[in-house]
């Protein structure tokens, strides 16, 4: 999407990842575009059959492909290690907070995250990261570019990473989304803004600003007129007019306005079971949008929680907020293995840092950035991995501790990409892509 | 109810007056006017002039004929109000005697409350960032208005940006201070960080990135890591509290990354070292420094960010990475000499690039593109030999948005009712069309989320379909004379300027032989067409 690939680059170059929707099968896709059409047929039934179809088609060849596609589920606010994935139960830290066991012997995760105990096999934590940033804003961005806030550079979040390494196939609608997102999603940074996650709401309501207000008579109308304008201001400044690509966003807008994977973003086309899998709240079914947003090839879909800021009723607000993740998280990882999408997706749950293992007087934690815990699975990294400890009684010494642009060069081997590729900041600095080391324990 | 009859009543009247500017013959509203002496602006705008002159006969290039002069009235009034002119404001324009319309204009624009208010948020953007900053020790609202009355009055330059750097107090009561505070990071127990606010100064100052040697020396330029330490030192002391900012007596010590011992890192500065003074508190020394009339960065770094502020593009870039030792174009050395020798009078800075040829040439040329002239076409863009094209920031977009379905001005003289509906309306779509941030002059091209905004979104929708009380289209629709006049008047509420003849023969057939409800969805459809062109969005 205006990232400078032209189609011709796709075709004419073997790209280094076999797209979703790769040129030849668009025709396919139209064909069967128009074959529902006629049978009068529409709803959800496109969408599986396509991913069916190329899942089919393309088995063998990709045994050992890199993965494709990322989803971030953010838990914006901060949550706190010690009620999610890394419990110390018993310990004065702990709380009120008790412990379950998991599919994993010996490890344990806090009570309220059953489901996703069951599923611990395939998601491995992290609970040894360490930043420097404890400040919301700061830490957001620390934790969405892999690097610290800097005035020198902008850096890109890691959805717009993905966008910019990998080919755009035949996705029609944007490539880096971001659902119910806070005021801070991901952005494209020095990559410039067409990398931006496309912000999108529950998936309940309509999407904004895709349907035009006016009839498709008059709104083509007005479209042949916007020729007549655009054809003479372009006369006698022809290149620095197409250097704009105004008109050429206009048409990509106008691409995704008419494109069937739009469809994606609905989930009331998904069966009432699987809607209740995931959870009835907006969040549930942002998941769900996310699997099915994966699957017409969009690189990074970031779904976010708010509410982890927890300074005033820990217990309380995190009790909460687990109703709503636990079977979203859980419902994600089967449905995406039941898509055959689990191999091709990685997911990584974070928030922009944990909280403290000393209890306020108001029963709350504060913002703590000495070990705190992330979730990351899917796209062949290995499952069931616990790396890094966190001091049982709650002092700031962790074992085996991680920087936060580990997790990122993590996830770009995993999706294939170099974490040492170097890009140029808009101050002529070459900044890798990732400032850490991939951690190999997760990596297959 | 009453709420209702009162907005009638306004809105009929407001019907009447606007009725009486846009098909006018009727004087306009008169305006106060900055006195300028532009006399005394010749001699550096002829010696800026000439100096661009040598470049193109020397690179063999064509300059850009003259931009009809409503095309200069639109950058002007964009860059310093953030909005396109009203109807009303291009009758009284034409209206001006021609050989002194656009000085008139330009003094108007200055004397308007919308300079100071827009100009101050941008530069509020290199001063502070966009970002929200601390809770309750960050007052931005205060800080711009500040900045803005700073403006509006004319106050000298270096006085401002001395008070930024030296203030001391509450930052409520001293507004300035917030540039201090800003810095606070309450969550770690940290008072105003002395990194970032040498970064600030150097970036937003001197146009140098002297922070790219925090970490390490800097790679391309001379600076040292000592160099950035030393500058950081004079806010080494600088604390908050209660009583709000104010300077501690003590050394500034940081830890040596390499030993991890403690160290004592005197105040110094990279260059220029004889300008500094050491007699005063640390603070006071810097702004005395980066004030000081010899250094010479600190007027370069204004003259670069004046001429962003009216091309959309700066002169020498990026705006934060200019060299200390040159080479630097002779319109930079010459505006900055100028900068210094009146008083850093900014009002006068800005008269003076907005009188330049380049800035008042046409951001299309003459000459043909053909594939062989590429090297020429780029070359004509990079020597300002053409005006450049640059894209609108969403505040501008907005509120040309919300002028041009109004015809008449919307300023701080218009009703509050009016007002709040477009302050709203501006946040609202600032937010959805996407805040480019403390990025100010970017080169990239736009994004889908912005395109579909314009094409499919609520505010649009609302100012391009039939509403007599509020939209210019249903009341082109319904008070021009004929097609003819309804085509050309659109096009001037949106894009400042009359149609071609092609463009006026095909939308006037567009219109032939409608009326009532089907004639205003027509107008209605032309401005929503004007408004999604390339011509609208962009700077040019």
């Amino acid at each position: 999407m205006g990232d400078g690939r032209g189609e011709g680059d796709t075709l004419s170059l073997k790209p280094p990842h076999p797209d979703p929707l790769p040129p030849g099968e668009r025709e396919f896709k139209l064909h069967r575009r128009t074959l529902l059409k006629v049978a009068g047929l529409g709803g959800a039934a496109w969408l599986t059959s396509v991913a069916h179809a190329l899942a089919k088609q393309a088995e063998e060849s990709r045994a050992r492909e890199p993965a494709q596609s990322l989803i971030v589920l953010w838990l914006a606010g901060g949550p706190s290690q010690l009620e999610t994935f890394d419990p110390h139960p018993g310990k004065k830290i702990s709380g009120e907070t008790r412990a379950i066991h998991t599919a994993l012997a010996g490890v344990q995760l806090a009570e309220g995250l059953e489901r996703v105990a069951d599923q611990l096999e395939s998601i491995s934590l992290i609970r040894s990261l360490v930043s420097k940033e404890g400040d919301h804003q700061r830490g957001t961005y620390l934790v969405k570019t892999g690097y610290r806030p800097d005035p020198t550079a902008v850096h890109p979040s890691i959805g717009a990473i993905c966008c910019h390494e990998l080919p755009v196939g035949g996705t029609e609608i944007p490539r880096h989304i971001s659902i119910l997102p806070n005021q801070w999603p991901g952005r494209g940074g020095f990559l410039g803004d067409q990398f931006d996650a496309f912000k999108a709401g529950d998936p309940t309501r309509r999407l904004a600003d895709v349907m035009p207000r006016v009839s498709d008579p008059r709104f083509q109308d007005r479209l042949a007129d916007l020729e007549i304008l655009e054809n003479s201001f372009a006369r006698g400044r022809q290149r620095a007019v197409e250097a704009t690509l105004h008109r050429a966003t206009v048409r990509e807008a106008r691409r995704m306005m008419t494109s069937e994977q739009l469809q994606a973003f609905d989930t009331s086309q998904e069966s009432a079971m699987l809607r209740k899998a995931y959870g009835e709240t907006p969040f549930g079914r942002g998941c769900l949008a996310a699997r099915r947003l994966v699957e017409v090839g969009v690189r990074c879909v970031e779904v976010t929680l708010e509410g982890w800021d927890s300074h005033v009723n820990n217990f309380e607000i995190h009790g909460r907020l687990k109703n709503t993740l636990d079977p979203a998280l859980a419902a994600l990882v089967t449905d995406l293995k039941e898509h055959d999408l689990w191999d091709r997706t990685i997911v990584l749950v974070a928030g922009e840092f944990g909280r403290t293992p000393t209890i306020n007087r108001l029963a709350g934690r504060d913002h703590w950035t000495q070990g705190f815990s992330m979730a990351l699975s899917g796209g062949r990294l290995r499952g069931g991995q616990v790396i890094g400890e966190t001091d049982p009684e709650g002092g700031r010494e962790v074992k085996d501790p991680r920087q936060i642009g580990d997790v990122h060069a993590t996830i770009l081997a995993a999706l294939g990409i170099d974490p040492a590729k170097e890009l140029t900041s808009p101050a002529g600095r070459p900044l890798k892509l990732a400032d850490g080391e991939p951690i190999a324990q997760l990596l297959t | 109810m009453r709420r209702d009859l009162l907005f009638l009543v306004i809105s009929i009247s407001a019907l009447l007056a606007f009725k009486a500017s846009v098909f006018p013959s009727a004087g306009s509203r008169p305006r106060p006017a900055v006195r300028v002496d532009m006399a005394s602006l010749q001699p550096a705008v002829e010696r800026v002039d000439a100096a661009f002159e040598q470049l193109w006969r020397e690179r063999n290039l064509k300059p850009a004929k003259a931009a009809p002069e409503l095309a200069v009235a639109r950058r002007i009034s964009l860059a310093l109000t953030g909005a396109i002119p009203s109807l009303e404001e291009i009758r009284h324009f034409e209206s001006l005697p021609p050989p002194q319309r656009l000085e008139r204009w330009l003094a108007e624009r200055l004397a308007d409350r919308r300079y100071a208010d827009f100009v101050a948020e941008r530069l509020a953007r290199a001063f502070v960032g966009v970002d929200d900053g601390p809770f309750l020790l960050f007052r931005r609202r205060r800080f711009v208005s500040w900045l803005a009355d700073q403006l509006s009055t004319n106050q000298r330059y270096d006085r401002i940006v001395a008070h930024l750097i030296a203030d001391s107090g509450i930052w409520t009561d001293t507004p300035a201070t917030n540039f201090i505070t800003v810095t606070i990071q309450p969550d770690q127990n940290k008072g105003p960080d002395a990194n970032r606010l040498a970064a600030r100064v150097s970036r937003a100052f001197l146009g140098v990135r002297l922070d790219c040697a925090e970490c390490h020396d800097h790679p391309f330029e001379s600076w040292t890591q000592h160099d950035f330490q030393s500058l950081a030192a004079f806010f080494g002391s600088t604390r908050h509290s209660l009583r709000g900012v104010r300077d501690v007596p003590g050394d500034y010590q940081i830890e040596n990354r390499l030993t991890g011992e403690m160290e004592t890192i005197p105040c110094g500065v990279p260059f220029s070292r004889d300008l500094l003074s050491d007699k005063g508190s640390p603070r006071r020394n810097l702004a005395a420094w980066v004030t000081h009339r010899e250094n010479r960065p600190f007027a370069r770094e204004a003259v670069n960010r004046a001429w962003a502020l009216l091309f959309g593009r700066p002169l020498v870039e990026p705006i934060d990475n200019m060299s200390i030792g040159g080479p630097f174009p002779p319109a930079l050395e010459i505006l900055a000499e100028d900068f210094v020798n009146h008083g850093y009078d900014w009002q006068r800075l800005l008269l003076e690039i907005a009188s330049t040829k380049v800035f008042r040439a046409d951001s299309k040329t003459h000459q043909s593109e053909s594939s062989d002239d590429t090297q020429n076409v780029v070359g004509t863009a990079a020597s300002w030999a053409v005006f450049p094209l640059t894209r609108l920031r969403p505040e501008q977009v907005v509120g040309a948005l919300l002028q041009s379905a109004s015809l008449s001005t919307i300023d701080s003289s218009s009703h509050i009712i009016v007002r709040l509906a477009r302050e709203i309306g501006q946040r609202d779509f600032i937010k959805q069309y996407g805040d480019s941030g403390a990025e100010e002059f970017d080169a990239h091209g736009g994004t889908i989320p912005q395109r579909l905004l314009m094409m499919n979104g609520k505010i649009v929708d609302e100012k391009t379909k039939e509403a007599l009380l509020s939209n210019a289209a249903t009341q082109i629709a319904a008070f021009a004379p004929n097609d003819h006049k309804a085509v050309e008047t659109a096009m001037l509420a949106v894009l400042t300027r009359r149609p071609s003849n092609e463009e006026q023969n095909y939308f006037t057939q567009r219109l032939a032989q409608t009326e009532g409800g089907q004639r205003a969805r027509r107008v209605g459809d032309l401005v929503w067409t004007l408004l999604n062109s390339t011509e609208f969005s962009w700077n040019h």
